[in-house]
């Protein structure tokens, strides 16, 4: 190196050994994104993945009597083939009257937890924190601040389907 | 023998490390530490434990959302001392949080985390957030039907954040729903991420042991004064400081190790927690329960008021996590002594009795509705026919049983409900049961004249004097 070069560097404010620990510095800054950007792109990996609208058809209009509420089981939206058993969701579904059907989710609106019916009584139970609900999914006692939710439901082809949704999340 | 200390010798020459290893475990320590110093140790033991009986596990363990549940059956009923490694590390597991949570309260009574220990509280902070993610996380990882409720109560509970907190919840989630990503998530993070982060701040922890000292028993009337209490602190271990190694080390063996054999008792004759029902969200049948050291925060979410409930849930924790960071910046000097520190003593005093009793509750869970309650037996219904036999087949079948009990059958989610004919009109019955209230449903629409009539029947029948007599 010649004695020029440096002292050009040190009248601009920088000499070489504040040059190189910047350059160190800002090189190991870029090893650092270069490693660490498929680590959070796979971390956000579920944020990116499209979910198709899927129906899934649930039972043939016939099988379910006016009036009454049944769990009925059908797969998520779009699984993964390693997902097994995990892969399956549930809905209550309530035949109101001959032709109006409401699919509520199973999800308790105050922490998630799986309601139960108990159909003498015409109520949906949770198990974890005592959650109440009317057949209607309207809050009858407890702690949830929502009505239970419900997801989309058709007939097609004398079929049931219900849409296959996200696990409903309570926000504030 | 000649040759094997030749080549230790040779060793130690080229790598130095009995001059490096030697003054750490020797460095001088102030006298009169005693049994209170061992719970750090403690909790770095069982912290080991954990390392070690987590290897062994994932040496069978199946990381994946499908054949996890299989694995871990497998691992419980078949494999060779399976069950007791299980064990060891759920055990370990209690011990941790246990300890931990010991080693604070010590920590913060004596006072050791004032001047100059201020980071050493604080990365032990951090090591308390990371023990709280490891056991739920860990827990999580028994993949059973249990493990998949938890796994959306949390994400449920972390949708609270304001804006941000359905985002958090689907990534808690890896997705929309459970799946087959959701358990190799929390794997990676309970195996790689939050234990390497658990190495690295246990490193710097005791690092700062070495650094700042272990901190001298505190004596009422000597207070910390920072302007002083480095160079006092150096004469005390210059004029009367003791080897750690043996000298207050042999305790942490001793008590490390009845930690250990603990454990492993508690392992063989306990056993782990039984692998619930598989990981199928769309069986309903569920009683989802945390393990015991988060059953008091599952009693909580319970017992708040529903109107405060999703602002305690996502601000409760930032506002802790706060102030134990802040602790030693606001009291970072002063006496160090309980005898001479009320308010602490008192605040410790608090927390444990209303964990306590909080724990309690959640143990009980008497606001859940007893799904598991049987109609009541003929001896305490009184009749064999006609409305106060109708009337209890009611009391069972439209679900008053799940929440009230009578003679000692049903829930505690309502009043019980043994003598109530004696503190309640047919009229008031009649109303209260038809327009609900104070946390009942409303039966209104549910129960036919005749119906209501036989239950308001049965119900009048639950008298202290006449209670099972009236026959109609």
């Amino acid at each position: 190196m010649n004695d020029k070069n440096e002292e050009s560097i040190e009248s601009s404010g920088c000499n070489r050994r504040q040059f190189f620990s910047k350059l160190s510095i800002t090189l190991g800054g870029v090893a650092a994104l270069i490693i660490g950007f498929p680590i959070v792109g796979f971390l956000l990996s579920p944020f990116l993945r499209k979910v198709p609208e899927v129906w899934r058809p649930v039972g043939s209009v016939d099988s379910f009597k006016v009036g009454t509420t049944v769990v009925v089981k059908y797969l998520d939206a779009s699984p993964l083939p390693w997902a097994g058993v995990t892969a399956n969701t549930a809905a209550w579904l309530r035949r109101d009257s001959e032709d109006k059907f409401i699919a509520f989710s199973i999800n308790c609106t105050h922490l998630g937890c799986p309601v139960r019916w108990l159909s003498d009584a015409e109520l949906f139970m949770c198990p974890c924190h005592g959650g109440v609900y009317y057949k209607d999914g309207e809050v009858a006692a407890g702690p949830p601040p929502k009505p239970l939710p419900r997801y989309p439901v058709r007939v097609r082809n004398g079929q049931v389907e219900i849409m296959a949704s996200p696990i409903p999340i309570t926000t504030i | 023998m000649r040759v094997l200390k030749n080549a230790w010798q040779w060793f130690d020459d080229r790598t130095g490390i009995s001059g490096s290893i030697g003054p750490i475990a020797r460095h001088p320590v102030p006298p009169g530490t005693g049994w209170w110093y061992v719970f750090g140790s403690a909790t770095l033991i069982a912290f080991t434990i954990q390392v070690v009986t987590g290897i062994a596990l994932s040496l069978m363990y199946v990381p994946s959302s499908s054949q996890a549940h299989d694995s871990l059956l497998f691992i419980t009923n078949e494999a060779f001392l399976g069950r007791f490694l299980r064990g060891m590390h759920h055990f370990g597991a209690s011990a941790m949080m246990l300890l931990v949570g010991i080693h604070m309260i010590r920590v913060f009574l004596m006072g050791a985390y004032k001047y100059p220990r201020e980071m050493s509280w604080i990365s032990g902070v951090a090591l308390f957030a990371f023990t709280i993610i490891m056991a739920f996380t860990g827990q999580l990882l028994r993949w059973d039907q249990n493990a998949i409720w938890s796994t959306i109560v949390a994400a449920e509970q972390a949708g609270r954040v304001p804006i941000i907190g359905e985002w958090i919840a689907r990534f808690i989630l890896a997705g929309g729903t459970i799946g087959a990503v959701t358990l190799s998530r929390f794997f990676a993070f309970h195996v790689f991420f939050i234990p390497a982060l658990i190495y690295a701040f246990i490193g710097l922890h005791l690092y700062l042991v070495l650094r700042n000292g272990i901190s001298d028993p505190p004596k009422p009337g000597q207070p910390v004064e920072p302007g002083t209490y480095r160079n006092w602190y150096h004469s005390l271990i210059k004029n009367r400081g003791v080897p750690f190694w043996p000298d207050a080390a042999w305790r942490d063996v001793v008590f490390g190790v009845v930690v250990i054999a603990v454990i492993a008792l508690l392992a063989i004759f306990v056993g782990p927690p039984e692998i619930g029902k598989p990981p199928d969200p769309s069986i309903i049948e569920a009683y989802p329960r945390p393990d015991w050291y988060f059953l008091w925060i599952f009693a909580l979410f319970a017992l708040l008021p529903a109107n405060i409930e999703s602002y305690v849930i996502f601000l409760g924790p930032l506002i802790v996590g706060l102030i134990l960071i802040l602790l030693p910046f606001i009291w970072n000097k002063g006496e160090r002594s309980p005898r001479r520190r009320p308010w602490a003593v008192g605040i410790v005093l608090v927390i444990v009795i209303m964990v306590g009793t909080l724990w309690i509750e959640g143990i009980r869970a008497p606001w859940s509705p007893d799904f598991s309650a049987q109609p009541l037996p003929v001896e305490v219904v009184g009749a064999t026919s006609g409305p106060v036999h109708e009337g209890a087949e009611l009391f069972y079948s439209k679900g008053c049983e799940f929440c009230h009990a009578i003679s000692g059958h049903g829930g505690h989610r309502g009043p019980d409900l043994t003598y109530i004919g004696d503190s309640l009109s047919p009229d008031e019955m009649t109303w209260r049961i038809l327009n609900g209230g104070l946390n009942m449903p409303a039966f209104g629409g549910n129960l036919t004249p005749e119906e209501l009539d036989s239950l308001v029947a049965f119900l009048q029948s639950r008298r202290v004097r006449t209670g099972a007599k009236v026959v109609d």
